[in-house]
């Protein structure tokens, strides 16, 4: 069933993300500044915002499973952490290649930015201590304890553009409204939801993946 | 409904989750110095005592204060309270601009006057297509 699952939500990928594309490339407007390059931006945010979004589900999924010992939340933890990774780098690099022509540094040490390289790296940590422990018990813990300590880190990326001086330009988008023109808003939010499409898929098949994992082992119910 | 059990451990959690954000909390406060990418022409003139370190100072680069010379270049950083005074040479990045953001990273001469060995743009949140800006100036002409 799920499987079936897969196949659709893939097809709509390719739907949302065609014409994402097209609108960030060629029919959104150049920016009045940054003419062209404004365009890395409907890479550079969606990604930002899915790594950010998925290592929320992660924390919470934790939790949810420290408080209720429900497993499965473990395991849907687990398998949401590699798209998250992905997009964490995603977000990283082309925000290295954007600030190059506009800032004029590949990298600056602000607050945005470090925090940004933090979260990748509790990303990588919470894949590899599923991959080094063994042992159940502490998988669990290990892994739960990570994604709280990283969840400390997502208010810290949120609002590091107020708290103190940065490279980085403060939000967009805010409660209050948006600084970006409608016409530019479209295929940020098109691409946004490629973006998540795409993890929704990769994570169905990790998910599958762990299911049919537990199945063979056979006694290991969880 | 929910447990005893349950209970605890939701205290528990909530206890070690305050504790954890207000170390982290800690930790940046007594950092804060090395958090800010850059310092304000007003912290520059309220410093104690001048740094031989290398700072960085950012603002916006005040209008009608770029002079270019042959090979080198003299801008006034401004936060609409206090200025400090640039000298660069080296490659200027497209987004420098009068009116805009800017950080400098060099060495602080004295309270007004700053030699820059690199310049880096800030960007405002603000994006919109060349018509809309246009539109917006005429309106506001």
């Amino acid at each position: 069933m799920s499987f079936k699952a897969q196949k659709y939500i893939f097809i709509l990928f390719i739907i949302v993300f065609s014409i994402g594309v097209i609108e960030a490339l060629v029919l959104s407007p150049e920016d009045y500044k940054q003419s062209d390059s404004v365009r890395i931006m409907y890479v550079h945010v969606p990604s930002a915002w899915t790594s950010v979004g998925i290592f929320s589900l992660i924390a919470i999924l934790s939790l949810g499973n420290l408080v209720f010992k429900n497993k499965y939340f473990l395991l849907i933890a687990k398998s949401l952490a590699p798209s998250g990774l992905v997009f964490n780098i995603i977000a990283l690099v082309t925000g290295s290649i954007w600030g190059r022509p506009t800032w004029g540094t590949w990298w600056a040490w602000d607050a945005r930015i470090t925090s940004m390289l933090i979260l990748c790296i509790f990303y990588i940590l919470y894949i590899l201590s599923w991959r080094i422990l063994e042992n159940k018990t502490s998988v669990n813990k290990v892994t739960s304890l990570i994604s709280i300590l990283g969840l400390i880190n997502l208010p810290i990326i949120k609002f590091s553009v107020e708290w103190w001086n940065t490279l980085h330009q403060p939000a967009s988008i805010t409660l209050s409204g948006s600084s970006i023109h409608s016409s530019m808003l479209l295929p940020l939010f098109i691409m946004t939801a490629a973006f998540v499409l795409f993890s929704i898929l990769i994570f169905l098949m990790k998910y599958n993946t762990e299911l049919i994992k537990i199945k063979n082992k056979g006694l290991d119910r969880i | 409904m929910i447990s005893k059990k349950v209970k605890l451990r939701i205290t528990f959690l909530f206890f070690l989750f305050l504790s954890l954000v207000l170390i982290v909390f800690l930790i940046l406060k007594s950092l804060e110095e090395n958090v800010v990418y850059f310092k304000s022409p007003t912290e520059i003139q309220n410093l104690s005592e001048l740094t031989k370190k290398k700072v960085r100072i950012g603002g916006m680069v005040k209008k009608n204060s770029i002079e270019i010379m042959s090979n080198e270049i003299n801008f006034v950083i401004t936060d609409y309270k206090n200025e400090i005074r640039v000298k660069y040479s080296g490659i200027i990045p497209n987004l420098f601009e009068e009116g805009k953001g800017v950080v400098a990273e060099g060495f602080i001469q004295d309270r007004r006057f700053f030699i820059a060995n690199k310049i880096l743009a800030k960007h405002d949140e603000n994006y919109m297509p060349p018509e809309v800006k246009e539109a917006l100036e005429t309106n506001n002409d």
